[in-house]
């Protein structure tokens, strides 16, 4: 399809803007002298209204989400996004809420629902988690494990410890270790056994220069480490902080609480278990909690209460990090979160992880008939196939796999990742996928498993339902075209 | 409320499945001393119990409050398109287009995200989006110290004071130098710049509004073989001259004011562009245009070698989400403005602002603090101290602006205010009289 560049013609428009009415010299008195003007105007496109909204609805058919089918993209938790939690965050009190204004004196009065959301949030993510102290600034995941490295060695520093390391499993997120790196640690990768992280390989890596270590848990190929107070144990001896990815927490609410598994520091990944849209790529939010001894280290602000009731933004805290954003987090967000647990309520979240373990355990069973399971035995909320016996036997692999799955109606699971597993293929169903709805992508899986026997060049010429075949990459990375050349939309 | 579409029966099936009574059987694997003690959590609410209660928060946030504040985020109108679009469910329940063949739509318009941002910033490639303008920043700042392989960067002071604190928080681990001066006049650079020179850090206009020509700075900053790095207002960017033609290496920025509501802060977008020799050490993920095997024109994540999803600890960053629905917003609001659109709406902030300037500057006892020129904020000298002026017109409804001595202790009775396309001469006469009635 034409970019919206190619649908340009000169002299269309869209824009509706109000007329001045103040006095016309104003207009020439805000002019810019020539040499701070520039020299052409951004070549925006210029098309109708109709133009563009045709445009973009067009390219929304082109596009695959929970809202489309089935998306049981490991690690990701594609579960249902509530529609009533969008009416919310659209609320004028919160949408036209400008952050400066809890700022100004006076101000805070006129932000204190925006700030009872904040604060109602974090007593509610104490509690999910067992951790004493939240902050809601972190935008993302990633952000929030880079706070949490923050937090870490500004623990340290205070300390005075002297220490450079991170250890991270062999099965962590690629987020972990470029978190750890760019906070400015070294990262040292701890091998697994049978799935999880050995505790003994574990305890011959850690030595006084170890800062920390990160792990989720469950971890990514969908186990539970059973180990994981012997590691916080040793960790703790060794005055090392335990960090928590919380990725995977969809697998153990209402079972388990992070701060209970001995972990010191843990970020949330609102967007997963608590059902906030992936928006295409984001935005998503990261809140980071962390035990008592870690509290004064947050970033400010703190949201908190004045003897009479009211809520205020509290910046005295000399150890704090500083910012991390530039103000209460991605605030839209935390608001969906905040109604989708209380929705939910402690019974229905719980009910959250039950579903999603059940889910990823029928899969696992059903199939494992025609798929090998890289790990074969219980699982909690994800589970992860490998295609290495396909590749050997028919040259199928895990992107053919994925590819072929596109043609029946699913998106792919993660493929490729966890690193720990050949021809990896990670499959997280979430809680809101039905029993009807799992039989068909085991049905569909059945189907590919026996195409890959019978046919296999048909599934390497997958997909062939969608607008393009498989594109070439090589090329696309090699000679980069990353924006609409000017000649091409003039022309 | 519950989302799960499982019926009692259904549940059923799948434990007989696995064989297991129950579904505690499969959390066996959590130790018993591990198992949560407590789980204090209030009972679930319908739909329309959690939306009422939502809504009377929201009730207790400011309702109808004239608004002059800025300092980065404004009150810009949103146009109805924008929301409609992006609240398509192929869009917004959509995760990072991996699987490219189905996600054409968000690839397409990334694309078309990335075309904007380098067409408003002349530079050469633009990455999908970073979370905000502070952590964009903060990342154009790694880059020129991996680039340069230096350690100093010089930051002006007139750079928004909350995305100096961002940038300090980061650095603090890092052994970096960071140098926070006023450099607004080029001579006062010379005598920072050096060969340990990294880069160095503007913002147009600056956080008090005022309009600059960076040139002279940047082509110091380069004779060092230092990057220079640009903040800028994307409306603005509308008038004034681009970062490629003031000669900046990397254009950074908050994309807030192209479609996105203020929101209490977020959720935001962060846009960054930069000239192509330093496109491979660039952040975040990257959309190229290539082609199937039967030659029909696609899109996909490109360049990714250079993300942590690939590199690990060896990453030029280590984002993995970021804002794509904001900068899909941004592009359709760009769309929509359009060419001309865009330039007449950047007058139209700039006009405004000069009336209010006008008239506040006629109080008696309100001075000017700038020469100017500005785009839609300036700041104003008060009689008295600012916070406390501000205090008495939030009584009045309106938010006269930020008083700057929240940052800038010697700027105690400064007042920062913005103007934007929403606010009318009625208003701006509001914020006049109350004011004078005030002081």
């Amino acid at each position: 399809m034409k970019t919206i560049f190619a649908k340009s013609r000169p002299g269309r428009r869209a824009a509706s803007l109000p007329c001045s009415r103040v006095d016309e010299r104003f207009c020439q008195m805000s002019q810019l002298p020539p040499e701070l003007r520039r020299s052409e105007p951004a070549e925006l496109p210029e098309v109708a209204e109709i133009d563009l909204v045709r445009h973009y609805t067009l390219l929304s058919r082109m596009n695959f989400g929970v809202d489309v089918g089935t998306y049981p993209l490991g690690s990701c938790t594609m579960k249902y996004n509530p529609k009533f939690t969008e009416v919310a965050a659209r609320l004028p009190g919160f949408a036209g809420l400008h952050p400066l204004l809890p700022q100004l004196r006076r101000g805070g009065l006129l932000a204190q629902g925006a700030l009872r959301v904040i604060y109602e949030l974090e007593q509610l993510l104490k509690q999910i988690t067992g951790m004493d102290a939240f902050t809601m600034q972190p935008l993302a995941g990633a952000h929030g494990e880079l706070t949490g490295i923050m937090l870490m060695a500004a623990y340290h520093h205070d300390k005075g410890n002297q220490k450079s390391l991170v250890l991270v499993p062999d099965s962590a997120h690629g987020t972990n270790p470029a978190s750890a790196a760019i906070a400015g640690y070294q990262v040292v990768t701890v091998p697994s056994k049978n799935g999880v992280m050995d505790p003994t390989a574990f305890k011959e890596m850690l030595n006084d220069q170890v800062a920390g270590v990160m792990m989720t848990n469950p971890n990514t190929v969908g186990l539970f480490n059973p180990y994981i107070a012997e590691i916080a144990e040793a960790a703790h001896q060794a005055d090392a902080l335990m960090y928590y990815d919380g990725a995977n927490l969809n697998a153990i609410m209402g079972y388990a609480k992070p701060a209970d598994l001995g972990f010191d520091i843990v970020h949330l990944n609102l967007h997963k278990t608590f059902g906030t849209p992936h928006g295409g790529g984001g935005p998503g939010a990261g809140p980071v909690g962390v035990v008592e001894h870690l509290r004064d280290y947050l970033p400010i602000s703190r949201v908190d209460m004045r003897g009479d009731g009211t809520l205020f933004l509290d910046y005295d805290h000399s150890k704090s990090i500083g910012y991390v954003a530039p103000f209460y987090g991605n605030f839209g967000v935390c608001l969906k979160a905040f109604a989708y647990i209380l929705a939910l309520g402690g019974e229905g979240l719980k009910e959250v992880s039950q579903d999603a373990v059940l889910a990823a355990n029928y899969l696992r069973v059903k199939l494992g008939d025609k798929w090998q399971v890289a790990f074969d035995r219980p699982c909690m909320h994800e589970v992860v196939f490998s295609a290495e016996d396909k590749v050997a036997r028919h040259g199928v692999s895990a992107l053919d796999v994925a590819k072929a799955l596109i043609d029946e109606g699913f998106h792919p699971p993660t493929i490729y990742f966890p690193l720990v597993v050949k021809e990896a293929m990670m499959v997280e169903p979430t809680e809101t996928e039905s029993l009807e709805n799992l039989d068909a992508l085991v049905a569909a899986m059945g189907r590919i498993a026996d195409k890959a026997a019978a046919d296999p060049e048909a599934l390497h010429a997958s997909p062939i339902t969608t607008p393009v075949g498989r594109l070439d990459e090589v090329t696309a990375a090699r000679h980069p075209v990353l924006q609409e050349p000017l000649e091409e939309a003039e022309a | 409320m519950r989302f799960t579409p499982h019926t009692p029966e259904d549940r059923s099936a799948m434990l007989a499945a696995l064989g297991l009574g129950s579904v505690d059987e499969l959390f066996a694997v959590i130790p018993e001393p591990l198992r949560a003690r407590s789980w204090d959590l209030p009972p679930g609410m319908s739909e329309p119990e959690v939306s009422q209660y939502l809504a009377k928060l929201a009730g207790l946030n400011a309702q109808n409050l004239v608004c002059f504040l800025g300092g980065g985020f404004y009150d810009h109108h949103i146009p109805a398109a924008v929301d409609a679009l992006i609240s398509r469910g192929e869009f917004y329940t959509a995760y990072t287009p991996y699987q490219a063949e189905m996600s054409q739509g968000i690839l397409q318009s990334i694309f078309e995200y990335q075309s904007a941002i380098c067409r408003l910033t002349g530079l050469d490639a633009a990455n999908a989006s970073l979370y905000d303008g502070g952590t964009a920043l903060y990342e154009a700042a790694m880059m020129a110290v991996r680039k340069t392989k230096r350690k100093k960067l010089i930051v002006c002071t007139s750079v928004s004071p909350i995305y100096r604190i961002m940038l300090r928080s980061y650095t603090i681990n890092l052994h970096l130098e960071l140098v926070e001066a006023d450099v607004s006049d080029p001579a006062a650079l010379k005598g920072l710049l050096d060969q340990d020179t990294a880069g160095l850090i503007l913002q147009n206009p600056d956080f008090f509004g005022v309009l600059h020509d960076y040139a002279p700075h940047f082509a110091a900053v380069h004779e060092l073989k230092g990057l220079g790095i640009l903040g800028c207002n994307p409306i603005a960017l509308a008038v004034a001259k681009s970062p490629a033609e003031m000669g900046a290496d990397i254009a950074v920025g908050e994309g807030q004011p192209l479609g996105l509501p203020l929101s209490f802060g977020g959720p935001y977008l962060g846009f960054m562009a930069v000239r192509e020799a330093l496109l491979r050490t660039m952040p975040g993920r990257i959309v190229g245009r290539t082609h199937d095997g039967q030659g029909r024109v696609g899109y996909c994540l490109t360049l990714q070698t250079r993300e942590q999803h690939i590199r690990r600890e060896k990453a030029t960053s280590n984002i993995c989400s970021n804002e794509a629905l904001c900068a899909l917003a941004a592009v359709i609001f760009l769309g929509l403005m359009g060419k001309q659109g865009l330039v007449e709406l950047a007058e139209l902030n700039m006009t405004q602002a000069a009336y209010a300037r006008e008239r506040l500057t006629s109080i008696p006892g309100v001075e000017p603090v700038d020469q100017g020129p500005w785009f839609n904020e300036f700041r104003v000298r008060l009689p008295i101290d600012a916070r406390v002026a501000v205090s008495r017109m939030i009584d009045k409804g309106i938010a006269a602006g930020f008083p700057l001595g929240r940052y800038y202790p010697e700027q105690a009775n400064n007042l920062l205010v913005a103007v934007t396309e929403k606010r009318s001469k009625e208003e701006i006469g509001y914020l006049a009289e109350g004011l004078e009635a005030v002081l």
